[in-house]
């Protein structure tokens, strides 16, 4: 892998580890995982008119991020059956716009050569993910507690929520070229799930979260490369053994 | 401090509250009392602009409102300390209004801990650990740190044991006299509301009272409300 494109993995995974944490907090992981399935539409109107399906993807989620948000004020029942709905369908439009190997590199990424101008692409969005998480974190922790205390502090909790949605997009969106839609959103949950496990405190959970997501795109690409094998999978795969190893140890660090 | 004028709260075609009427000066005490489904915690909602509703709430323009609710819709398994929150709190304050340099803002933490007794080994425990009387005295603390001149608590002893609770109400009292904090709280605790409360507004089967507890809460009153007699005296001090 260039320097460059280890600077890319490396920093979409700390933003993937720590945008996860909060939604993990935030019981929103059925939601985030629908949002990356809303990319799929998007890749293939991309594609269809000759766009580059980053592009169409980021659209999409925007506009996805938008509809969840839009969704949230109704009754928590009601949100995750409306969210199963909203990403089934987004799944089978998808999949009707987006034809034989499209579809599966969609899924599953194709890392494969990376133009200059997309890695800078990528590096500014994971700076400015990590931004927001430093920025907002306070804020989203008081949120977390009681949307109700947080107002009395004067947040504007419905508009936290939409930035936060927004953030979650734009990481999804980062990492479509890597490991796709399926994946990407298993390297923001996985991490942030494992990190839950065996943290005592935010910071420590912050920093366990991003130790794992980026311990597994490193190790995950390393093994790809010696095994000829697609990264994306071994990443996620690497990341699944840490949650598994957390799920067994006795009790949090 | 606070005037509301005709307020009432609707969901759907349920009215939840009905063209409530009160007003609370500064440094007062004020209980809600009422049955279960009275509409006290939607109250609350509405003074803090949470729901929306028709009429008129009107806070002082100086009104630091710190809010106590009573439940938490919060998975308690998270990784986060009491330290954790209070922290975040008080960074929070301090980007809305003035700066406050990070030893003001650890200051104000420690200080509101030990105003509701919470230990400092007990605040560094992930909140999940916590037992029920701590877990509720940090949400007092909580509130406390964002330095309020008003006190919301919706019954703010409830599942905390008898000590507990003797310190908690004795907390409040010497917050709003010593302090001069305005204080509204909604409890079921007769004996409570005599001994801390300087105005009683009663809510429920469609009807409002207001006044200070000796001469509003008679018993006729409250068998009206409640339905059932209520077994109490009043003691002459």
């Amino acid at each position: 892998m260039t320097t460059e494109g280890l600077a890319l993995s490396v920093s979409m995974a700390v933003a993937a580890g720590l945008v996860g944490c909060f939604a993990v907090m935030r019981r929103m992981t059925l939601a985030g995982d629908a949002l990356s399935h809303v990319a799929l539409p998007g890749i293939g109107v991309a594609l269809a008119l000759h766009v580059h399906p980053v592009f169409g993807a980021a659209a999409m989620l925007f506009f996805g991020a938008l509809l969840v948000w839009a969704l949230e004020e109704r009754t928590r029942l009601a949100t995750e059956t409306t969210i199963g709905v909203v990403f089934s369908a987004a799944l089978a439009i998808g999949s009707m716009l987006t034809k034989g190997d499209d579809l599966i590199e969609a899924l599953f990424g194709a890392p494969g050569s990376i133009g200059r101008s997309e890695i800078v692409f990528g590096i500014v969005a994971a700076a400015v993910v990590i931004a927001f998480v430093a920025l907002a974190r306070n804020r989203l922790i008081v949120a977390l507690v009681s949307p109700d205390v947080a107002r009395t502090a004067g947040i504007d909790v419905r508009r936290l929520d939409l930035l936060y949605l927004q953030t979650f997009a734009l990481s999804i969106a980062l990492g479509l070229r890597y490991l796709g839609v399926l994946l990407m959103g298993a390297l923001i949950i996985i991490p942030a799930a494992t990190a839950k496990r065996v943290a005592r405190d935010l910071t420590s959970m912050l920093t366990a979260a991003v130790a794992v997501a980026v311990t597994s795109t490193l190790f995950g690409s390393y093994l790809a490369a010696s095994l000829h094998r697609d990264s994306g999978p071994l990443i996620v795969a690497v990341a699944a053994a840490c949650f598994l190893v957390s799920a067994v140890l006795p009790g949090r660090v | 401090m606070l005037t509301v004028h005709h307020l009432s709260v609707r969901f759907g075609r349920t009215v939840v509250l009905n063209d409530v009427n009160f007003s609370v000066e500064r440094g007062r005490a004020l209980a809600i009392l009422g049955p279960n489904a009275a509409g006290k915690t939607v109250l609350f909602r509405a003074l803090i602009g949470a729901i929306p509703y028709e009429g008129t709430v009107r806070w002082g323009t100086d009104a630091r409102i710190g809010y106590v609710p009573q439940k938490l819709d919060l998975e308690r398994d998270v990784p986060i300390t009491g330290v954790d929150f209070l922290r975040a709190r008080a960074a929070v304050e301090r980007s809305r209004t003035r700066t406050r340099s990070r030893r003001d803002r650890e200051a104000s933490v420690w200080r509101a801990l030990d105003l509701v007794g919470v230990p400092r080994a007990a605040a560094f425990q992930p909140i999940g650990i916590l037992s029920g009387g701590q877990f509720q005295r940090l949400l007092v603390a909580f509130a406390l740190v964002g330095d309020p001149n008003v006190l919301l608590l919706d019954e703010p002893t409830a599942g905390v044991d008898e000590p507990g609770q003797e310190r908690l109400n004795e907390l409040v009292r010497r917050l709003q006299q010593e302090q001069g904090l305005t204080v509204l709280f909604i409890s079921h605790e007769l004996s409570v509301v005599y001994r801390y409360a300087t105005d009683v507004l009663c809510l429920g089967r469609g009807r409002v009272c207001l006044g200070p507890p000796q001469s509003v809460l008679t018993p006729a009153l409250l068998h009206e409300m409640y339905g059932t007699p209520v077994d109490y005296h009043v003691h002459d001090h």
